[in-house]
């Protein structure tokens, strides 16, 4: 027990004394969570619409006005005297070019008909479908309007009622699970940094020649790193409330104590890193790039699980961050607890526990 | 404390089909210097990594400190001190620092280590440098530290592991009169060197080839007996003429 406090001692020692390194540590994850807070942003508003209003009548420009009056489509910011659609699209001037034909008027009143010509660059598939269903939603409403006040509709609307999210924001979506991958970089990153730099400097070595046992090296130099991670995690936490507004309802002690499976988990891979490398410049490449790109590709941060083929359905299952990605956000959008979470917390602790077996085996091999 | 510090038989340790130490015996008597020899790869720390209980052996054994290292490698590494060729300290500590937990790495008290700590930096001369943090030190007063945290739990053995690589002749000159000292005390010297002047000032040598040991004696027969010009020529003579049987 005293050789455990002596060695958390020393590594305290070892990160005071580096007031650089253990800045960026702190504050990475919060510049992290603010940059890719803001640009990960799957809401598309401001599409910019070119409206060719051939028709030039009050009712057309009551259509214009009616697609500008929401903050899904901007104007081009200069005016367009190209009236090809084709042309400009592709001098990027806009995203989506109507064409109102002559006779529009009329056609709304029945003498004639027309078809309004919709150009959509669908070079980004995403602002293309938005683009095309806000179109049909305004169209809609504004032909239901153009009605003549004695035709009836037919009684049945649907009214949607949205939960957990009402505004439906991509940063209540997006933040939690940046909490999660921040978590998992930060904390196997500092492991596998720190025992290589005990290898490299030959320390390692002379304390193996100390009675000290393995699992005490291990478990001494690890503590402090645990609460460096929940501090981090914390800071994001507080980051995500003020900056994004991301609610928290769920319950703080339940996401604390999964929040310590998933980092001891994380650091259970920064052991088995640092078994593997001879430098602290390894550690940290592998590291990065060994929990981050996993983890945001198969952890449903961005892309859904379920729409994934079968082989990475089943490779996402030893992706801790898979896990901790439904719990934090179930806990803080849903307020779910452990009768809703016990799927995800038991599969993060068995995967806690197998991380935690494999990497002490490889720590005391690779030592002896 | 029994009269053998070390005793191998046959130890044996192989790394696949390569054979790093092919069965070595050895006695070391307490209190000897003794000089372990031989060229690059030829199998030395290997077989120093078995006897502090780091590496188990493939076959044979021994014991160190009168201890078994194959089934009480714990308690050979608390009667035994160990300083490598590497500079094993935490360069962000200080001296200081470093002592104080190394020390308690060895379950040292507090109190004991303050003690042991005024004795050694007196007898090793580390005052003018013990509070600086070790990465800014020179080459020569980082092995002083070294081998205070080497013997700071009061070891019967002393492993060194080319101990005076890249120090300049007055602290090597040094670094052996306290070697000498040590000695004196009836504590166990057991070193790897490559400088033939150090070799010399052991007691006995062994030299090592290719996994086994292949001379073993005092510095002074060794070279008598390959009829030698001094102890550097006979270690060359002798690797010359191992290589030359093995072609």
């Amino acid at each position: 027990m005293r050789r455990l406090r002596f060695i958390a001692q020393k590594e305290v020692h070892h990160i005071l004394r580096d007031p650089r390194s253990l800045t960026i540590v702190m504050l990475m994850p919060v510049l992290m969570t603010f940059l890719y807070g803001y640009a990960i942003n799957m809401d598309i508003e401001n599409i910019v619409l070119s409206v060719i209003d051939h028709d030039r009548s009050s009712e057309s420009r009551r259509l214009d006005e009616r697609l500008f009056h929401s903050k899904y489509f901007s104007r081009p910011s200069v005016a367009i005297d190209e009236r090809d659609p084709q042309r400009i699209l592709k001098a990027g001037q806009a995203h989506a070019v109507l064409v109102i034909p002559p006779g529009f008027a009329a056609a709304l009143h029945g003498q004639e008909t027309v078809a309004l010509s919709l150009t959509i660059d669908g070079s980004d598939n995403n602002v293309a479908a938005a683009a095309q269903s806000y179109i049909d939603q305004v169209l809609a409403r504004y032909f239901i309007d153009q009605l003549p006040p004695k035709v009836s509709l037919p009684g049945v609307t649907v009214s949607p009622r949205i939960l957990y999210n009402p505004d439906l924001k991509s940063s209540h979506f997006v933040v939690p699970a940046l909490v999660a991958l921040f978590l998992l970089m930060v904390s196997a990153l500092l492991t596998s940094v720190t025992l290589a730099r005990e290898k490299e400097t030959g320390t390692m070595e002379q304390l193996l020649m100390a009675p000290v046992k393995p699992i005490e090296i291990l478990v001494g130099k690890l503590l402090p790193y645990v609460v460096i991670a929940f501090i981090d995690a914390l800071l994001v936490l507080a980051f995500a409330k003020i900056v994004f507004g991301v609610p928290f309802v769920g319950s703080r002690l339940l996401l604390l104590g999964l929040g310590l499976v998933y980092i001891v988990t994380s650091l259970g891979i920064g052991i088995l890193i640092s078994s593997l490398v001879r430098t602290q410049q390894v550690a940290m490449m592998l590291a990065a790039t060994t929990t981050l790109m996993p983890s945001v590709m198969l952890s449903g941060f961005i892309f859904a699980i379920k729409n994934m083929p079968t082989a990475l359905q089943l490779l996402s299952r030893i992706i801790p961050a898979r896990y901790f990605v439904t719990i934090i956000r179930g806990i803080m959008l849903k307020g779910a607890g452990a009768e809703v979470l016990a799927v995800q917390g038991i599969s993060l602790i068995v995967l806690m526990a197998i991380m935690v077996a494999i990497a002490a085996r490889q720590f005391s091999t690779r030592v002896n | 404390m029994k009269e053998h510090a070390v005793v191998i038989e046959n130890l044996s340790r192989h790394f696949g089909q390569f054979k790093a130490v092919d069965r070595v015996s050895l006695t070391v008597s307490r209190g000897e210097t003794f000089g372990f020899l031989g060229a690059n790869g030829a199998g030395k720390t290997t077989t120093i990594r078995m006897l502090c209980g780091l590496l188990m052996p493939t076959s044979g054994g021994g014991s160190v400190a009168g201890f078994d290292i194959a089934t009480r490698p714990e308690e050979v590494k608390k009667h035994i001190g160990y300083m490598s060729q590497k500079f094993s300290l935490y360069p962000d500590l200080t001296g200081r620092e470093n002592i104080h937990f190394y020390g308690a790495a060895y379950g040292l008290a507090r109190t004991v280590i303050r003690q042991r700590l005024e004795t050694l930096a007196e007898r090793l001369s580390l005052h003018e440098f013990i509070d600086r943090r070790t990465a800014s030190l020179p080459v020569g007063w980082r092995q002083r530290l070294a081998l205070a945290v080497a013997l700071l739990h009061e070891p019967a053995i002393l492993f060194l592991d080319e101990p005076t690589a890249g120090v300049d002749p007055v602290f090597r000159r040094r670094f052996w009169e306290i070697l000498y000292e040590l000695a004196e005390a009836k504590i166990t010297i057991f070193v790897t060197t490559h400088y033939m002047d150090e070799a010399e000032y052991c007691g006995r040598i062994s030299i090592m080839h290719q996994g086994r040991i292949v001379e073993l004696g005092r510095p002074f027969d060794i070279v008598r007996r390959l009829d030698a010009a001094g102890l550097e020529d006979a270690f060359i003579s002798l690797i010359r003429s191992r290589e030359a049987t093995n072609a």
